[in-house]
């Protein structure tokens, strides 16, 4: 799966625990999740499981803690999807 | 895990406090059930001169049992003693009867999901009569102390 589609996917999943638009707007590789989407900690965990269905991968916990920004998610899901 | 030492551990007191008992627990599912005593304060003002429980209180009965209680004894498996720090993160309750004063109510929850710390349940409400009075889904965040 390229990059491309990772991130386009993870912008999909993300959406509907975004609290503020305009990151989402300038959604990228830097994009944080707390910071630039605001999602909390809360929302944070559905998303990672709403991505352990999208790509079909198992996120444990180290993974999940260093899951800050977009990049960290599409290395995680790569690495994860090598297996 | 003993019933009474899950309420033992709970970090509610009263008036704040929404178990009675622990009807029955397991690693995916709880019960348990709650009166409302009719000498609670915000019976006189909810509504005037016509009681009836809160929804928010019913709410607050069904996260307490559904999902405090089940986190206590989830995360006594993980080897955690002390009561977790709690936060309600989400509720999306319907509520289908009125509960008046003096009301026993048992709360039934099944356990969703719980992964990092998240804790999501789906949690219902029933009568003295066994009718279902709220249904809906509950989820909060269990925080381990011990291991931070």
């Amino acid at each position: 799966m390229s990059e491309k589609e990772i991130i386009s996917r993870l912008k999909n999943i993300v959406k509907p625990y975004v609290q503020r638009n305009e990151g989402l707007e300038n959604f990228n590789e830097e994009t944080d999740f707390l910071r630039d989407l605001e999602i909390n900690s809360a929302n944070l965990v559905d998303v990672v499981l709403d991505v352990e269905d999208e790509f079909d991968i198992e996120i444990d916990n180290d993974s999940m803690e260093g899951m800050l920004t977009v990049k960290d998610a599409k290395s995680i899901i790569q690495k994860k999807m090598a297996v | 895990m003993n019933k009474e030492s899950i309420i033992s551990r709970l970090p509610f007191s009263n008036p704040f406090l929404f178990v009675d008992e622990i009807l029955q627990v397991d690693d995916s599912s709880i019960s348990g059930k709650f009166t409302f005593s009719p000498e609670l304060e915000f019976y006189k003002g909810h509504f005037n001169n016509h009681p009836v429980t809160p929804g928010v209180i019913l709410t607050e009965c069904m996260a307490q049992i559904g999902v405090v209680c089940l986190g206590i004894h989830l995360l006594e498996k993980e080897g955690v003693k002390d009561t977790p720090g709690i936060a309600l993160s989400s509720s999306e309750i319907e509520y289908l009867k009125p509960v008046y004063p003096g009301e026993t109510v048992i709360v039934k929850s099944q356990k969703i999901y719980f992964r990092f710390n998240k804790l999501k349940c789906k949690v219902e409400m029933f009568n003295s009569d066994n009718e279902r009075v709220c249904t809906g889904k509950i989820a909060g965040m269990l925080l381990r102390k011990d291991k931070n």
